[in-house]
């Protein structure tokens, strides 16, 4: 920890960062009010899948980088999962030196474009920004300002690849292509490791393909970082499902000598309640899959999606808001959010709970669904709602939702979207009995080094965390990365003495 | 990228299609299905894998015409390439020498049945099967089942071939005469259902393997869910065969309807291009 704080402290004290950082009074600062977000009109963005947010024009950027005062104790960076260099890197904007700025990002971020969409920075960069734990002021964006340097970068078509050390001709397989299985492929391929990521599925991406919608992050932005993955020579086999078309012994005998796990969360929740199995009741995954991965509501691709006029989506999470605005735009006349706590309590980030009340989305919290009816070809028709009401807090610290007794009623529904959680893929844990997990199913590793009770595999992400973000998924990936890298060195070591 | 081998029309409706897939040639057992997408347009359908040569690195794949995907893949050419095959997926059947096993197939339903008959047969097995189609032509596989069964029974609806009746007629006939086993049906969910009340009042145990609609077929989406015993199951990764005298059938042909509109309508657009 020392040695980074004095690597951030000599950083700080370059002569170009006491320029900039002179260059304005921090009074004039922190007059400054924070940048807003230049947005596609709500009532036309809810009738198109193109992104909400247009990104910051360099001007804007610019300005709301001059708001950082480079603080001596940044404490921004503690908030920051992967530890980004953020004040380098606003500084970087400040200056105008943006292409110096997406490389300072990609030093700890291998998706940098990806993170300043979906992170939710206002529990973590930005909540322990000082303008926020000081001033009591909004603070630094640096969401916004991620997202613009890693824009301008791809935009500019003077993309940095990572320098890619010498091949050593050593196999590592990562099994999943989401991000922390990109994540270590990224930092493997680097050390000249000879990297393959194995997919399920016939795309690569994991989440940000077949989850979060274009609307917030379109699937160029994750093609382009899939490129850079493939120039720098990470090799992607699509359609092979680790476990049943090779096993990890039939890698291992080809010659892969340590793995990732990274296959994610994707078993996905039903509330087991009456009538849930009825038509046009849909998981979120597979309304978000059909849409985002297969392009159904595409006329020209062939997969079919049904959504109706009444769409009510059972959930508070990121996932219940994608599939509500989703709803939305395949032209629901009534999109609704039923969640059993309020409306704070939702996980969702906060912007994605803004912009779905402002796409006129109806937020029905603290309801929660007992049944669902159908008509004779059983599609849904009806459910009964319970309104539930705040008690004690629970184990999370949030207050546990309870029934209202005689508070039931009944609500008209064509199209339910069930988004109350994923629990872990079992595909792996299933074809490897040797490894250990918990009672949840989730894969138990060492903290540190990833590594999991079987000596030659790692793991991270949502299979080890459950549900939980890109953001904690990548850095995950990178942690696993050095801990494979020193598995491997040590065995080679052991192998020549 | 896998290429088509070698075609053959089983009949006006079906075709038989092998497919270049030698990791799922060497992987796969009875029972196991795979997900094919035939173009970067195509949607995801299951296909159960009728037969593999694993020297040869191959898959043998029976398609029947129902919509857009299954009349588009029955019109592919030796040589063509399907984008996407991904496999084998699903639990294998479980191969026993249970004693006497009967087989009750409907339809396309017959392929999948083949290698399963095949492999009780060969663990040492009695195969007594039963093949049911509408007429003559919808009858497929014959001379394949007949070399894997001990005692073949055919039923036509029209009695256009084999004897007059249903499968369930057919079945009977040899329940009423022996002691069976195990009992295995696969075919058109409303087969499956009828096949399974006869078996049960003979107190045979019974599979059935379930044809749901898969979008990825690995666990992720939940649009394969069935209820069996009173629980969810996913068909994809807790099936797809199961005991069938615990299956909800009749909430299984609900659920299979559920795009049946869309589907019928972009067949028919689909036809009037051709
Ligand atoms: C709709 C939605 C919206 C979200 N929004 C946000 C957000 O705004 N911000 C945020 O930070 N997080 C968000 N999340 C959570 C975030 O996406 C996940 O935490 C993250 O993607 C987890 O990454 P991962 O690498 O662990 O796995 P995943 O992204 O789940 O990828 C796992 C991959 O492994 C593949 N796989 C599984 N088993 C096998 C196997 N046996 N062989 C080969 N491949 C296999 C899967 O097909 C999949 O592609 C969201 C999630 C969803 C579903
Ligand atoms: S097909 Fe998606 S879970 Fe079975």
């Amino acid at each position: 920890m020392d040695n980074i704080q004095e690597t951030l402290k000599a950083e700080r004290q370059k002569p170009w960062r006491e320029e900039i950082r002179k260059a304005i009074k921090p009074k004039d600062r922190t007059s400054m009010q924070r940048v807003k977000m230049p947005e596609q009109e709500p009532d036309v963005r809810n009738k198109n899948h193109k992104e909400v947010n247009r990104g910051l024009t360099e001007q804007m950027a610019v300005k709301e980088a001059q708001r950082c005062l480079d603080c001596a104790n940044p404490t921004c960076i503690s908030g920051c999962p992967v530890g980004i260099n953020i004040p380098k890197f606003i500084k970087r904007i400040e200056q105008g030196e943006f292409l110096e700025s997406a490389k300072v990002l990609k030093e700890t971020n291998a998706l940098p474009a990806v993170c300043g969409r979906v992170c939710p920075q206002e529990v973590q960069c930005e909540a322990s920004c000082f303008y926020v734990q000081k001033l009591k002021k909004d603070p630094v964006a640096i969401g916004f300002l991620e997202r613009f340097a890693a824009d301008y970068e791809r935009n500019s078509g003077n993309i940095s690849i990572p320098e890619v050390k010498k091949k050593n001709g050593i196999k590592v397989g990562i099994i999943g292509s989401g991000p922390s299985g990109l994540a270590v492929a990224g930092d493997m391929v680097k050390w000249g490791y000879d990297v393959t990521v194995f997919e399920a599925l016939h795309e690569i991406g994991g989440v940000l393909k077949y989850g979060i919608p274009e609307f917030r992050l379109p699937n160029e932005i994750v093609d382009v970082e899939i490129e850079n993955l493939k120039s720098m020579g990470v090799k992607f086999k699509t359609n092979f499902v680790v476990g049943t078309t090779g096993s990890v012994d039939d890698l291992r005998e080809e010659g892969f000598e340590a793995f990732f796990v990274g296959s994610g969360a994707g078993l996905p929740r039903f509330m087991n309640i009456k009538g849930e199995n009825y038509r046009r009741i849909f998981s979120s995954n597979e309304y978000l899959t059909r849409v985002n991965l297969m392009n159904a509501a595409n006329p020209d691709y062939d997969t079919p999606v049904f959504s109706g006029k009444n769409v009510a989506v059972i959930g508070g999470g990121n996932t219940a808001m994608d599939s509500v605005r989703t709803s939305k735009r395949l032209g629901a006349e009534k999109s609704m959010i039923i969640y059993r706590r309020s409306i704070e309590e939702m996980p969702a980030r906060v912007e994605e709970v803004e912009h779905a009340k402002e796409e006129d989305i109806i937020f029905m919290n603290l309801n929660n669904p007992v049944e669902y009816f159908a008509d004779e070809n059983g599609n849904v028709n009806r459910m009964r709602v319970q309104k539930m009401e705040l008690g004690e807090p629970d184990s999370s610290g949030r207050r546990r939702p309870v029934p209202l007794e005689g508070s039931e009623y009944e609500v008209d529904v064509d199209t339910v979207v069930v988004a109350i959680g994923v629990s872990p893929n079992p595909l792996i844990p299933a074809s490897m009995p040797e490894l250990d997990v918990t009672d949840w199913g989730t894969i138990k590793v060492d903290q540190d080094s990833m590594q999991s009770s079987v000596e030659d595999v790692f793991a991270g992400g949502d299979i080890v965390r459950g549900g939980a973000t890109v953001i904690l998924a990548m850095g995950d990936g990178r942690k696993a990365a050095a801990g494979m890298h020193s598995y491997i060195q040590e065995k080679a070591g052991k192998r020549k003495s | 990228m896998n290429k088509i081998i070698e075609k053959e029309q089983l009949n006006n409706n079906v075709v038989k299609l092998i497919i270049d897939a030698p990791r799922i040639a060497e992987k796969r057992k009875a029972g196991h299905f795979v997900i094919v997408k035939i173009d970067d347009k195509g949607e995801r359908i299951p296909l159960t894998i009728a037969d593999a040569d694993a020297k040869k690195g191959t898959i043998t794949l029976v398609i029947q015409k129902v919509g857009v995907t299954s009349h588009k893949l029955s019109l592919m050419e030796e040589g063509d390439i399907l984008t996407d095959v991904v496999g084998p997926l699903g639990n294998a059947t479980e191969i026993e020498n249970e004693g006497t096993v009967l087989c009750a197939g409907g339809g396309v339903g017959i392929a999948p049945l083949l290698p399963i008959a095949r492999a009780f047969k060969e663990a040492g097995n009695r195969v007594v099967s039963v093949l049911a189609a509408r007429n003559k032509d919808l009858i497929i596989l014959e001379e394949e089942m007949k070399e894997c069964s001990d005692e073949l029974i055919i039923m036509t609806d029209d009695g256009s071939y084999g004897k007059q009746g249903l499968v369930t007629h057919g079945m009977e006939e040899i329940l009423d005469k022996e002691k069976v086993n195990l009992a295995v049906t696969i075919g058109p969910a409303i087969m499956m259902k009828f096949a399974s009340q006869t078996t049960k009042k003979y107190n045979v145990p019974t599979i059935a393997s379930l044809n749901t609609i898969m979008v990825d077929g690995t666990g992720m989406c939940g649009a394969c869910r069935v209820t069996v015993d009173g629980k969810t199951k996913f068909v994809c990764v807790d099936g797809p065969e199961f005991d069938a005298h615990k299956i909800d059938f009749d909430e299984m042909i609900m659920r299979l309807g559920a795009y049946q509109e869309q589907e019928r309508k972009d067949y028919e657009n689909y036809l009037e291009t051709l």
